[in-house]
Order: C-alpha cells, then sequence, then structure tokens
C-alpha cells in the first residue's frame, strides 16, 4: 500500500471508503510505484488479463448455445457456426483466444526465467502462477473436448488414460474419470462443467498474483532492489498503463489476424469430424502448447515413466527458486546463465516441433536428446552455474548508470553486496 | 492431579471428541460428492451385450461396441492359431500363453477388447511387424493374439468376460 494514507475528496466518497475502502485500493493501484525501467516483456500480465477475460466473456456467451451432450455437441457447435448471429466470430475468438493465451504466458515465463523474477522474495508470485499455467492447461484440455469431434474424443482418451499408469488404482480413477467405462456423455457433460468452473478459479489466482506482486514490487531488467517511491520509479498511471495499453494493440491485431484470417491454422482438421469410438485418427496430437510436454511423454519408452516425466516436467518448476543459487537475479549480468537460458529456449521449441511429429526415427532421437537436456537445465545447469558463475557488475540503482553516461566500475555494485 | 489439570483434560477430550464428530460428518457428506462421479446405473445397465458371429469369414474379423469400446472378434485361420502359438513366452514382454486367450474347443475365436494398453487408442488390424495389430498412437504392435510384441504398451490387450451362448451367439460382459 502507499505511504500515505488516501482521503477521498468527496464527502460521499469519504463516507464510503470509511465503510469498504475500495478507494483507496484503486489509488494503491494508480499510484503504485512501478520500476522505470520496464521493458516491453513486462507488458504481458497485462495482456494475459486481457486475455482471461476475453476467454471468459466469449465462454459466457457460447455456452448459451452449446448443447453438452454426446449426441448433439458436434451438431451445436456447427450451429453456432452457421446460424448463431456472429456465432462464428466468437467461436473463432474464444478457440484463437485459447492459443493467444498460451503464447502470453509462455513469453511472461520464459521473461520471469531470463530476469529471475522467480528468485527471493518473489517465490510466492511464480508458485501462483505455476498454478494459473497448470488450471489454464486442464482448462483448455477440457475445452477441446467439448466440440466432440475426432481429436476432442481421442485427445480426451489419451490424456485421461495417463492416468491408468498409476500402479494399483489406476483404473478406478480412469473409470471414474470418465463417470463410464470410456470417455461418453457422463464424460463430456462433467468437463463442460469444469470448463465452466476453471476460468473463475483462474480470476481468483490472479488476484492472488498480483496481491503477491504488490508486496515486494515488480522486478525490472537490472533485476536490483529499488526504493519505492523514489526516483526509479514512476506511477503505475499513466505511465505503465499507457505502456501495456500500446502492447495490447500490437498484442490485438496478431488476434485478430489469426481470428480473421487464418481461424483454423492452429487447430487440426480431424477435429471437424464427428466423435467415432470405433476409430482412432492416424495420428493424434494435442493443441500445440502441449506438445513439448507430449514429446517428453513420448520420449519414455515405458507407460508410467513417460507420465512421471511428463508430469515432473512442470512440477519441477514450482522448485526452480531453491535450485537456481545464483544471488544476481537479472541475466543480463550473467554472461553464462543467459546462454543456457536460450539453449533452454531453442530445446523446448524443438521439443515443442518433435511432438506434432511421428515418434519415430530421428524425432525419437531428438525428444530424448530435448528431453534430458531440459531436466539437466534446472537440476545441474541452475544450481551450478550460480554457483560458479563470474558475474558482470550490476548497477547501484536504474538511474544512476544512466544518468552517468554508463556503469563505471564505481558505481558498480560488488557481486558480494545484496542486490 | 490439580483441579486445573483435570479441567485441560475434560476440554481437550471434548475437543478431540467434536473433531472427530465433525470429520465423520464432512467426509459422510464428501464421499456422496465423489462417489457421484463414477458410472451411473445407466451406465452399467449396458454392461452385456450379445453379438451374432455367424457371418464372420476365416481369417475376418467384426468391431462390436461393448461399454463404448470397441471389441475386436476375429476368426482365425489354423495357420494363425499355430503361428499364435508358436512363439516363445521368453519373447513376450507380457507372457500369456495364446491358449490363455482364447476359449477352448474354441481356439479360432479371439474376443478382445480393441483398446491399446498404453493410452486407449484403437489399433488398426492386419498391420504391424506382427502379422496382429497395430496402434498408431504411439507404435505398439501386437501379435495375432492380441499380445503386446513392440512398443510403449505395458500389457496384452485384453480378453473381456464372455461366453458363447450357442455356436453362432456370444454373450459379452
Amino acid at each position: 500500500m502507499s505511504e500515505h494514507e488516501y482521503t477521498p475528496k468527496s464527502k460521499a466518497g469519504k463516507w464510503f471508503n470509511d465503510r469498504l475502502p475500495l478507494l483507496t485500493l484503486g489509488a494503491h493501484l494508480t499510484d503504485y510505484p512501478t520500476p522505470k525501467n520496464l521493458n516491453y516483456w513486462w507488458t504481458f500480465g497485462g495482456i494475459l488479463t486481457f486475455c482471461l477475460i476475453t476467454q471468459i466473456v466469449t465462454g459466457i456467451v457460447l455456452a448459451m448455445h452449446y448443447v453438452a451432450h454426446a449426441d448433439l455437441a458436434f451438431a451445436s457447435v456447427e450451429h453456432i457456426m452457421r446460424d448463431v448471429n456472429y456465432g462464428w466470430l466468437i467461436r473463432y475468438i474464444h478457440s484463437n483466444g485459447a492459443s493467444m493465451f498460451f503464447l502470453a504466458v509462455y513469453i511472461h515465463i520464459f521473461r520471469s526465467l531470463f530476469y529471475g523474477s522467480y528468485k527471493s522474495p518473489r517465490e510466492v508470485i511464480w508458485i501462483i502462477g505455476l498454478m494459473i499455467y497448470l488450471l489454464m492447461m486442464a482448462a483448455a484440455f477440457m475445452g477441446y473436448v467439448l466440440p466432440w469431434g475426432q481429436m476432442s474424443f481421442w485427445g480426451a482418451t489419451v490424456i485421461t488414460n495417463l492416468f491408468s499408469a498409476i500402479p494399483l488404482v489406476g483404473d478406478s480413477i480412469t473409470t471414474w474419470l470418465w463417470g463410464a467405462y470410456s470417455v461418453d456423455n457422463p464424460t463430456l457433460n462433467r468437463f463442460f462443467s469444469l470448463h465452466y468452473l476453471i476460468p473463475f478459479l483462474i480470476l481468483g489466482l490472479v488476484v492472488l498474483h498480483i496481491w503477491a506482486l504488490h508486496v515486494p514490487g515488480n522486478n525490472n531488467p537490472v533485476g536490483i532492489d529499488i526504493k519505492k517511491p523514489s526516483k526509479d520509479t514512476v506511477p503505475f498511471h499513466p505511465y505503465i498503463t499507457i505502456k501495456d495499453a500500446f502492447a495490447l494493440l500490437v498484442f490485438m491485431i496478431i488476434f485478430a489476424g489469426f481470428v480473421f484470417f487464418t481461424p483454423n491454422v492452429l487447430g487440426h482438421s480431424d477435429n471437424y469430424i464427428p466423435a467415432n469410438p470405433l476409430v482412432t485418427p492416424a495420428h493424434i496430437v494435442p493443441e500445440w502448447y502441449l506438445l513439448p510436454f507430449y514429446a517428453i511423454l513420448r520420449s519414455v519408452p515405458d507407460k508410467l515413466g513417460g507420465v512421471i516425466l511428463m508430469f515432473s516436467a512442470i512440477f519441477i518448476l514450482f522448485v526452480l527458486p531453491w535450485l537456481d543459487t545464483s544471488k544476481v537475479r537479472s541475466a543480463v549480468f550473467r554472461p553464462i546463465y543467459r546462454q543456457f537460458f536460450w539453449i533452454l529456449v531453442i530445446d523446448v521449441l524443438m521439443l515443442g516441433y518433435v511432438g506434432a511429429m511421428p515418434a519415430e526415427g530421428i524425432y525419437l532421437v531428438l525428444a530424448r536428446v530435448g528431453t534430458i537436456y531440459y531436466f539437466l537445465h534446472f537440476i545441474v545447469v541452475m544450481p551450478v552455474v550460480g554457483y560458479l558463475e563470474k558475474t558482470d557488475p550490476i548497477p547501484m540503482s536504474i538511474s544512476e548508470p544512466v544518468l552517468t553516461g554508463g556503469a563505471e566500475p564505481s558505481l558498480a555494485r560488488k557481486v558480494n553486496d545484496k542486490v | 492431579m490439580s483441579k486445573e489439570e483435570k479441567k485441560v483434560n475434560r476440554r481437550d477430550f471434548l475437543f478431540t471428541a467434536s473433531y472427530t464428530v465433525g470429520a465423520v460428518g464432512v467426509g459422510a457428506v464428501i464421499w456422496p460428492m465423489i462417489d457421484q462421479m463414477n458410472p451411473d446405473k445407466a451406465q452399467q445397465a449396458l454392461a452385456t451385450t450379445e453379438v451374432d458371429i455367424s457371418s464372420v469369414e476365416p481369417g475376418k474379423s467384426i468391431t462390436v461396441l461393448w461399454r463404448g469400446k470397441p471389441i475386436f472378434i476375429k476368426k482365425r485361420t489354423s495357420e494363425e492359431i499355430a503361428e499364435a502359438r508358436a512363439v516363445k513366452l521368453d519373447d513376450l514382454p507380457d507372457p500369456q500363453k495364446d491358449e490363455d486367450r482364447v476359449k477352448e474347443g474354441k481356439d479360432e475365436w479371439l474376443v478382445m477388447l480393441g483398446v491399446c494398453t498404453h493410452l486407449g487408442c484403437v489399433p488398426l488390424k492386419d498391420k504391424g511387424d506382427f502379422n496382429g495389430w497395430f496402434c498408431p498412437c504411439h507404435g505398439s504392435h501386437y501379435d495375432v493374439s492380441g499380445r503386446i510384441r513392440k512398443g510403449p504398451a505395458p500389457t496384452n490387450m485384453e480378453i473381456p468376460k464372455f461366453e458363447f451362448v450357442d455356436s453362432n451367439t456370444i454373450k459379452i460382459g
């Protein structure tokens, strides 16, 4: 909260604020001191909020026309596309919106990895963010099942069967998830219910994510602690809001490009074939944003092992703040870690590519190499590099190297100083 | 024991008793919430199905739906049976004799759940390296007895409970 106590100017405002300090909260959010050097990688928080609201609004509208029944779902989606006024637009915004949501969240996560935003004292922000990411994957998966096309049905079959790998109780859990002896109408029904619920859980976690952020304040590209407010900060409004708004506008142009020009390019054409429990499509692929994990799953020639490794790939991120031993946050001052960071980016992109390819030959080899590097990066590279690396000098404050025309040694902090 | 200690003990007992009753109550409410997701009576009612197999030619197979899952019913030729029985058990990841996968005296009829034991896809017939089935999802190869030979699937394709009602009809389930 701001240093000074906020007092509304109007009498009515004061009366209300004394009873529910919403105006104080508003003033806090407006004045919130933000590092003045935030670059465009920091605009994705706002973009993600926009994505969430877009998905909720379009989703509520789609639910007014959709029918969650195995016999009717596919036809009702086509009804939305052909008969409902602007139904095609709303559905394409919703389906492409999921992809844009993941695009933004991946940039947001890698931003955090590059600038060390997950490190002390921001571990809880990071963990809440990962919980949001997990819920996003659950929501996206269940949403993809709702049109009840071939990819919906077989995607649901493959993913729910992951749980059958659990020893002893696996089959009971899978049957319980299905509510039947295969993916069937009860499965579709409950997926719709949960698909509607999860965005609101995400919304609640977003509030906690921002709350936790406002305790220490934003990290920044040089990754140093700053005094707030000071000459290193600017008020959130109008400085950050206008920057966020501009980035959002560019993002929306790309979003609109997908919606209006290639609305199906990120989907799979097989999902325009109604679900058929007797025929599996020749090549099952999940949506693009799950492909790296799919590649990890398939790289292991053992069912349980593959499932464990795939879930580990996500859960290892939860302990990242404790695996990274470096005292310096920003990779700008970490010449060795910076290179490994880009190797990780390439590794994840490669895993995504091979996840879309058949699991054989060179693709299987690449998937295995990529999987091994992924885990080595977090388990070995991060602790060891953080310990051995000789980092570059860190500036005293955001303003000083700028005002004095460069990072002079006298102005630079020693690595051992508290950052 | 002093008076004060006695009072504390009496209160502890009340706390423990209250928590226990509370936990039982919460459990009694949570269980129906969990169990409602298990297959309902309508789903369970679909548990058996009868199939007419008189039109299946030797070497051919049919696929029927049972509890939402495909059942492969294959009438095997004598060569196929011989091939399945010539396999050494040591060569199998999930060792099982072909004799144990069919009904005695009805050795030509292979009735099995047409579901890959890896992640639940439907394998394609007459494909793969072992003259049986091949799962296109993650590359599991099954032999002419439906046993896993190569790939990520951990076990053989499942044999459901079934019986011959007469020579032309089987009842699955």
